[in-house]
């Protein structure tokens, strides 16, 4: 039996580790199937990760290796190469490795840290061949950045998600041409330095409510016709325009993880496609936490730290049999706020809440009503879908409550 | 000089190889891509029909009944995933209930064992998510799924472990009879065989017409299909037709041996015979067939999309003919060919037979192959005393699949060697889950690359000009 089984050693990993760590628990172990610590970070060789933790820029390395360096210090075992492959509802978990075959450890608490994943070209159903050259710019930025080599030369990008933005300056400052980044909504899911820093900078055009509607050339990809979408996101006809070139950068959302979580037994949020968490980010099931992009996609890496911290602490406390006052009250959305994070709270404290909204919004409030009535408000000049917001609630808001709402609220 | 040239590595080439490879003889199997099963091989909807569907008396009748007899063996052997889970016609209303019933009564008559017509509650029984106006259906329990590319890597592979030969990328171009022997060209090689298999799928009119051969014509018929995540392979456990009317045999649904769902195809004739592109309105097609079919499929977990060719031969039937002495067509092998493939070959070898080709026992025949996926099915006791063996299939690679270094690596090194990354995909099933590939390709290319002993930016997706990558970044020149 261990007593906190950490499944991820990305930045959300290691901090969640990092902070059990500091809450006086010593027998953690992280699995992580790279090679290496530190997750999607290590192909992140841009900067602009750390700004709110350290005051900082830093590369997705250097903010990576932070955080390693403390797991190293306080000898927290890690097992690398190891890939999770079942959790059970009793927490046992099965692994593989090349050292220890498969194997079985039963977890008094479990942090799911497991990140994210691209979605796929085949779930967009785009008409037209099937050549090489089509990569999501994930696999593209390992190909760049890991392996050291080019997947193209004329580029064109379906989606506005940060790696697709960050991927366009890095295709260009590697020499290739960027013809275009398309993005279907009538505003970008990426953050708006990105746009700036990645794509204005170097004169690639942003064409919103635009897509990809056909892919040329059998063997290597030759060409890409692209058209206007209505409101309805249905392409006009009279707008296809073609566009030649070698290679189709997608960068059209991240999902979460869950399959290991499914299989535990974790319920999901269908909004996040992630767990249903409380303020501690437990999920469904007792002693399990998860935090990072497996439980919502983050735009910063600090905000993941945060996160994981509280789910590190919050195991701490679950294995040393700590308890504090219990609520119990799920938290509603109006659909313009699309989800929380938590989505329920279940016990007494302060907290931060985190949330996204569904599209883009000018001088809003949101604002939190208990049993119907109003008890927190916050002016927003603007809020969008590509950027991640959050309120402080301080516990007394939490009193009494049997019914907790957020709301978008026009000025 | 070979005895039998085979031209065409599809199902049919491949199980006709196979066949063969029972006899000594010199064998060898031409194949124009990089791989083998690259044509309708590689995509269709991998039923293995009944039999209830051809016209009584023709030879898709016969040879469709026979091959779906002879199917699970074949797949036991080569260790292929097969199941017989049934087939479903459902009917919406009183003309397809005779439609129905007509196949039903031919299917009795083509010797089709044990099919029933179902009213509406025992069909909802059997599939409660099934479409809510279907009214009746009819089920042929012998009606099964097996993955079509995987059985025709399966018997080549067995075919070459037991002495035939495979040559990629050979293109056939030109034949010439010569000295009661055939010389067979591809763009700068020649070889020469005394018997030839024409089994190029929609390319065999080509094929015969080089013996001057024009008796028939085959043209492309487009089928598109959506594949769906393995959440959604339990919806229907059947496979889901509908009944055939004057608009075609509609879009069905079913499972698939690894556990996903699959819907299509559509049908359009279409004049390129290389033009496996998709189309929006093929798509917007098959959704909307689909949801009158079962209830409730989920085109939000769509993995991918995929078009495959049938190769329609002008006679309405298959097409296996001997226009000259020891030049055999197996040609306009449309569907059930998959189904029928293993009779086809039998029946191939019978003519080869009759037309002087001498067949004397291998007796070192193994019709047995080693299954490809003998390690996902393996306990894992078995696993751990693999992995203590060789420490690769410890490692995963492919995260989606679960499909390890070890398996990968043993694919690379299997009859028929893969060479590209579709390759190594269709025999691993590594890159054909939820991400399609996004993190674990550049590994396999890693270990193509190594395995291959070729450079990095040579690995290809399928052979030919599908590069991955264009040479070094900056940096690393
Ligand atoms: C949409 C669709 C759905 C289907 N569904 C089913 C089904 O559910 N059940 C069923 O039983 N059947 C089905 N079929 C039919 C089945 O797929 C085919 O009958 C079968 O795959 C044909 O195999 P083949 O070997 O004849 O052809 P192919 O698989 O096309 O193989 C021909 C091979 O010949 C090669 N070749 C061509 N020209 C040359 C040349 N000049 N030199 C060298 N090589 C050459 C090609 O590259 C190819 O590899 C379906 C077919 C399609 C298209």
């Amino acid at each position: 039996m261990t007593d906190l089984v950490i499944i991820g050693g990305g930045p959300a990993g290691m901090s969640a580790a990092i902070a059990a760590y500091e809450s006086g628990i010593r027998d953690i172990l992280i699995l992580e199937r790279d090679s290496r610590l530190g997750g999607i970070l290590g192909q992140c060789i841009h900067n602009g990760f750390g700004l709110h933790r350290f005051g900082e820029e830093l590369t997705g390395p250097e903010y990576a290796w932070r955080y390693e360096e403390k797991v190293r210090a306080m000898n927290i075992p890690f097992k690398l190469g190891t890939m999770v492959l079942d959790i059970n509802e009793n927490k046992v978990i099965t692994a593989t490795n090349e050292d220890d075959g498969i194997f079985q450890i039963e977890a008094k608490a479990i942090i799911l840290a497991m990140g994210c994943r691209e979605r796929s070209k085949g779930a967009l159903n785009i008409a037209g061949t099937r050549p090489a050259g089509i990569y999501s710019a994930g696999t593209a930025q390992k190909f760049v950045n890991i392996e050291g080599y080019m997947p193209g030369k004329n580029v064109v990008i379906l989606g506005s998600g940060d790696i697709g933005l960050i991927m366009a300056r890095r295709m260009t400052l590697e020499g290739a041409k960027v013809h275009a980044v398309c993005e279907l909504m009538p505003y970008s899911g990426g953050l708006a330095r990105n746009i700036e820093q990645c794509l204005n900078d170097f004169g690639i055009p942003l064409k919103l409510s635009h897509t990809v509607v056909e892919i040329h050339g059998k063997e290597r990809l030759e060409g890409v016709t692209i058209a206007k979408v209505d409101e309805n996101r249905r392409p006009i006809a009279e707008t296809r325009e073609y566009i030649p070139c070698d290679t189709l950068l997608l960068s059209v959302g991240l999902i979460p993880e869950n399959e290991l979580s499914k299989s535990a037994g974790v319920a999901l949020d269908r909004v996040t496609s992630g767990a249903i968490v409380d303020q501690d980010r437990q999920t469904n099931i007792e002693g399990v936490y998860a935090c990072g992009n497996v439980l919502h996609v983050h735009d910063l890496v600090d905000y993941v730290s945060e996160e994981a911290e509280i789910a590190g602490k919050s195991a701490a406390a679950y294995i040393k049999g700590e308890k504090c006052d219990a609520v119990s009250v799920d938290i509603k959305t109006d659909g313009r706020i699309r989800y929380t994070v938590p989505q329920k709270i279940t016990q007494d404290k302060d907290i931060s809440v985190y949330f996204r909204v569904s599209d883009v919004f000018r001088n809003v409030t949101v604002a939190v009503y208990k049993n119907g009535e109003k008890v927190f408000s916050k002016k927003r000049p603007k809020v969008a879908p590509g950027e991640m917001e959050s309120i402080k609630l301080s516990k007394n808001i939490f009193a009494g409550a049997s019914e907790l709402e957020f709301r978008l609220e026009q000025n | 000089m070979y005895d039998v040239a085979i031209i065409g590595a599809g199902v049919v080439g491949g199980m006709i190889t196979r066949e063969l490879s029972r006899y000594n003889l010199r064998i060898v199997l031409l194949e124009k891509e990089n791989d083998v099963a690259m044509g309708a091989t590689k995509a269709n909807s991998a039923i293995v029909h009944a039999g209830f569907d051809a016209k009584e008396g023709s030879l898709k009748a016969k040879l469709n009944v026979r091959g779906s007899e002879m199917m699970e063996l074949v797949a036991n052997e080569l260790g292929v995933k097969y199941k017989r889970n049934g087939s479903l016609v459902i009917g919406f209303g009183d003309d397809d209930r005779e439609t129905i019933k007509v196949l039903y009564e031919r299917g009795i008559k083509n010797g089709v064992r044990d099919l029933a017509i179902l009213d509406q509650e025992e069909l909802r029984r059997l599939e409660p998510n099934i479409g809510k106006n279907a009214t009746c259906a009819l089920h042929a329990p012998t009606g099964a799924i097996i993955c079509p590319y995987e059985l025709t890597v399966a018997s080549i592979g067995n075919a070459m472990d037991n002495g035939a030969e495979l040559k990629l990328n050979f293109p056939v171009t030109a034949i010439e009879r010569n000295n009661g022997a055939y010389e067979i060209t591809s763009v700068n090689k020649t070889i020469t065989a005394k018997y030839i298999v024409n089994a190029a799928g929609v390319y065999s009119d080509a094929i015969a017409r080089m013996v001057g051969d024009d008796s028939f014509t085959v043209h492309p018929r487009r089928g598109e299909y959506i594949l769906l995540d393995k959440e959604c392979g339990n919806l229907v456990s059947h496979t889901i037709f509908r009944t055939p009317s004057k608009m075609g045999k509609g879009i069905l649904v079913s499972p698939t041996v690894d556990g996903n769902l699959l819907t299509g195809p559509t049908s359009v004739d279409i004049e390129d015979k290389s033009d496996r592109s998709t189309t929006a309105g093929g798509f917007a097609h098959v959704i909307k067939e689909t949801a009158e079919n079962v209830e409730g499929v989920p085109f939000g977990k769509t993995i991918t999309s995929f078009c495959g060719l049938r190769a329609v031969g002008s006679t309405g039937d298959f097409i296996i003919t001997s226009p000259l002495r020891g030049f055999v067509n197996a040609a306009g092998i449309e569907s059930p060919g998959l189904s029928a493939a293993p009779a086809i070959a039998e029946y191939i070898v019978d003519i080869l037979r009759e037309s002087g080709l001498a067949l004397h026992e291998n007796k070192d025949f193994n019709p047995i192959r080693r299954p490809m996926h003998h390690f996902i099915e393996a306990s894992i006791e078995e696993k751990n005393e693999i992995i203590a063996k060789d420490r690769t299939y410890g490692k995963i690679v492919c995260r989606c699949e679960t499909v390890t270094e070890g398996e990968i690596l043993e694919a690379i090194r299997t009859n028929p060697k893969p060479r590209d990354l579709d390759g190594v995909k269709r025999r691993t099933r590594a890159q054909m889950g939820r991400c399609q590939g996004g993190f674990c390709s550049p590994r396999i290319v890693e270990l193509l690359a190594r395995e291959l002993g070729i450079a990095y930016e040579d690995v290809t997706k399928f052979g030919g000009k599908s590069r991955l990558n264009y040479g070094r970044t900056k940096g690393d020149k």
